[in-house]
């Protein structure tokens, strides 16, 4: 009885320190906060304000990225395709439905229940046939679909992407409250709203016989099969559900930057996301979260490091390394795959649980159990 | 008739450029189940280098461009090696965490190259005889075709040379046969890797200065583009199969190159498909082992 009373006080003070958290977070624009060589300025600057939002979308999408890579153990390199879907979906349908005479509050809210049904069907489609074949194959057909969508989207098919330039998108139709420098605030507070949001599908998903279907699939599909299981039909569902909550990010960018790139669509993209989810710590829902804002603020800083007059003094040698954000924080990720397998929040539990009690999914050496599942089922025999 | 010829000989020659890449991606998969995407780098640093030293040499002429091919090889092979010595060993029979320290090789790269070189593609210079024509049968071919069919032959002989007639390449062989026995009988699998990365980077550095040769330029990003064509290559002829890549390296572009005279640009595209294609109905890819692991 007191085992249950404490796994249940254990619970609802998690989800008090979510709301704590949460509450913290949502109070950032009405505070003067300044962390120096951290943020561009005080909290409540718009500029300082938008990097936040904008890191707090990353995170978002880290978290429906940790959905596929973590809990399934899916190496996709085609999540940059429906973060592309949402954010082309929503800008591309704004402008085809602002025409039609709709009311603007109509057109808006249909043009975001479109898109999602957009990614959700792309998401299905992508995923049934991706999933057909497992380990390295599926991570080059995700990755041959997510250039496919890259260069239709980068050639401008049917004049709807707008090529290398692409779509902007059309303030008129979007309420007055999400427009504007002004209103950088209210977009951070949707921003934080979707972060949320992915958290809690999240902590659903990984809680309810679906996640547990496809985590078990991921450690032995041979015995998940056995048990009358099909793992296609779950790891599918998960996948689209990814593809949805990808999206759904994929629409707080379209809001916050008033325009989407090709960049967004690129395996690059992808890329990076992959760097984000295992530098905050594979199969942490916090190490997607972690990991997005520590990458989002640190490409930042090290962006306006790169033009400071400290660096432009420099040699070549060391100047032309310095002003690369993306060198540095490829060589990080590269030392941090070797010597901290577990990303920023598995040094952090290595840190603070006792030896004896560390989770069983962790092995000796702090290597997530995802990657050790995962290879077991591309290589092993 | 002769554009349709002229497409296949275009597309033969651009099979030779995905071969020079993919030949590599596929012995080193085979032999070590890593997947590596540090490669597209190889290619671009070898084409960068290749070129500073061929515009020393002489800039346009066939003196430079040799000069130029042999440092391509030379450093692809040694950046390869170091590669496997400095970050793959370290990560021995870890497959997930090799294929994302090449990740993060290849983007860091790419970046670095963009602050050395820049962002915009570099124009260069190649001989005369490289810019014209040969007309066979009505067709007129671009010359430099020829010399990326060469390189792409003279390589694949090489590299099927080396495999069968040295002891090297018995091992490499049986190591990607069956890895487990070869290190039972006691033989070090693990110096083979370095070997084979040293040979996956130079056919791959040659690549990277033939590379700017075809496309008339060098950019920062040439590897990674031609690296997502060389894994579909990898992947339709069979992971491992260095056969596979050859014959899927000039189907891909074969088919690249019809899809985009005939149906409108969209030769991308059809690659995609191919690849979806032949995963589905062949999930070993063309020429692949039954139990490729």
């Amino acid at each position: 009885m007191s085992r249950i009373r404490a796994l249940a006080g254990s619970t609802w003070g998690r989800v008090a320190l979510g709301a704590v958290l949460v509450a913290l977070a949502a109070c950032l624009p009405l505070l003067a906060l300044d962390i120096p060589g951290v943020l561009p300025g005080p909290t409540y600057t718009p500029g300082t304000l938008a990097v936040l939002a904008y890191a707090l979308i990353i995170a978002a999408l880290a978290l429906s990225y940790h959905l596929v890579f973590g809990v399934a153990g899916l190496l996709s390199f085609g999540h940059a395709m429906f973060f592309a879907a949402g954010a082309y979906g929503l800008g591309v349908l704004l402008r085809l439905l602002a025409p039609t005479g709709i009311p603007s509050e109509a057109v808006f809210l249909l043009a975001i229940v479109l898109t999602l049904v957009l990614a959700l069907v792309v998401g299905t489609l992508a995923g049934s046939l991706a999933l057909r074949v497992t380990g390295i194959s599926f991570a080059m057909v995700t990755l041959a679909f997510a250039q496919a969508a890259n260069v239709l989207i980068r050639r401008n098919v049917g004049g709807l992407t707008g090529g290398e330039e692409g779509v902007t998108l059309l303030v008129d139709v979007v309420p007055p409250g999400l427009v504007g420098v002004v209103n950088t605030r209210s977009l951070y507070w949707l921003a934080l709203a979707i972060l949320v949001i992915a958290y809690l599908v999240c902590v659903w998903v990984e809680r309810s016989r679906l996640g547990h279907v496809v985590a078990a699939a991921r450690e032995n599909e041979l015995r998940v099969t056995v048990l009358g299981i099909r793992p296609y039909r779950a790891r599918l569902v998960v996948f689209a559900l990814a593809a949805v909550l990808a999206a759904v990010a994929g629409l707080g960018f379209m809001l916050l930057q008033s325009s989407a790139t090709p960049r967004i669509s690129a395996s690059d993209f992808t890329l990076t996301l992959l760097v984000i989810v295992v530098l905050g710590g594979v199969g942490y829902r916090w190490g997607a979260i972690v990991g997005g804002v520590v990458y989002t603020l640190l490409d930042q800083r090290l962006s306006a490091l790169a033009s400071s007059p400290a660096i432009a003094g420099l040699p070549d040698v060391l100047r032309i390394p310095l002003s690369e954000p993306l060198f540095l924080l490829g060589m990080l990720f590269v030392l941090v795959v070797m010597f901290a397998p577990g990303g920023i929040v598995g040094i952090a539990h290595r840190a603070t649980r006792p030896r004896r009690r560390r989770r069983e999914d962790e092995r000796e050496d702090g290597r997530p159990a995802v990657m050790s599942d995962m290879e077991a089922s591309t290589h092993g025999s | 008739m002769s554009t349709l010829l002229l497409l296949l000989i275009t597309g033969v020659g651009l099979g030779a450029l995905y071969f020079l890449v993919a030949s590599g991606l596929s012995l080193i998969y085979g032999l070590m189940g890593v997947l590596n995407f540090a490669h597209g780098s190889f290619l671009t640093l070898a084409g960068f280098l290749g070129w500073e030293v061929g515009r020393r040499v002489g800039d346009g002429t066939w003196g430079g461009l040799l000069a130029g091919m042999l440092v391509g090889l030379v450093v692809g092979a040694l950046v390869a090696a170091v590669t496997e010595l400095v970050f793959i060993r370290r990560l021995y029979q870890r497959h997930i965490e090799q294929v994302l320290v090449t990740v993060g090789l290849g983007l860091a790269t790419v970046a670095l190259f963009e602050g050395i070189w820049g962002t915009d593609p570099i124009r260069i210079a190649k001989p005369a005889w490289l810019g014209g024509t040969t007309d066979v049968l009505g067709a007129s071919v671009p010359n430099d075709r020829w010399l990326l069919i060469g390189a792409a032959a003279v390589v694949l002989g090489l590299i099927v040379l080396f495999l069968r007639a040295t002891p090297y390449g018995l091992v490499i062989r049986a190591g990607v046969e069956n890895r487990t026995m070869v290190t039972a009988l006691g033989i070090d699998v693990r110096r083979a890797f370095t070997v084979v990365f040293a040979i996956g980077g130079a056919a791959a550095g040659l690549g990277g200065v033939l590379a700017s040769v075809y496309y008339g330029q060098v950019s920062a990003h040439q590897g990674t583009s031609l690296l997502i064509y060389a894994f579909i290559v990898t992947v339709i002829g069979g992971l491992g199969s260095l056969a596979g890549a050859a014959v899927a390296s000039v189907l891909v572009a074969v088919i690249q190159q019809l899809a985009n005279f005939y149906l409108g640009g969209t030769g991308d595209l059809a690659v995609v498909l191919a690849l979806a294609a032949v995963l589905l109905v062949r999930p070993r890819g063309l020429l692949g082992k039954a139990a490729a692991r």
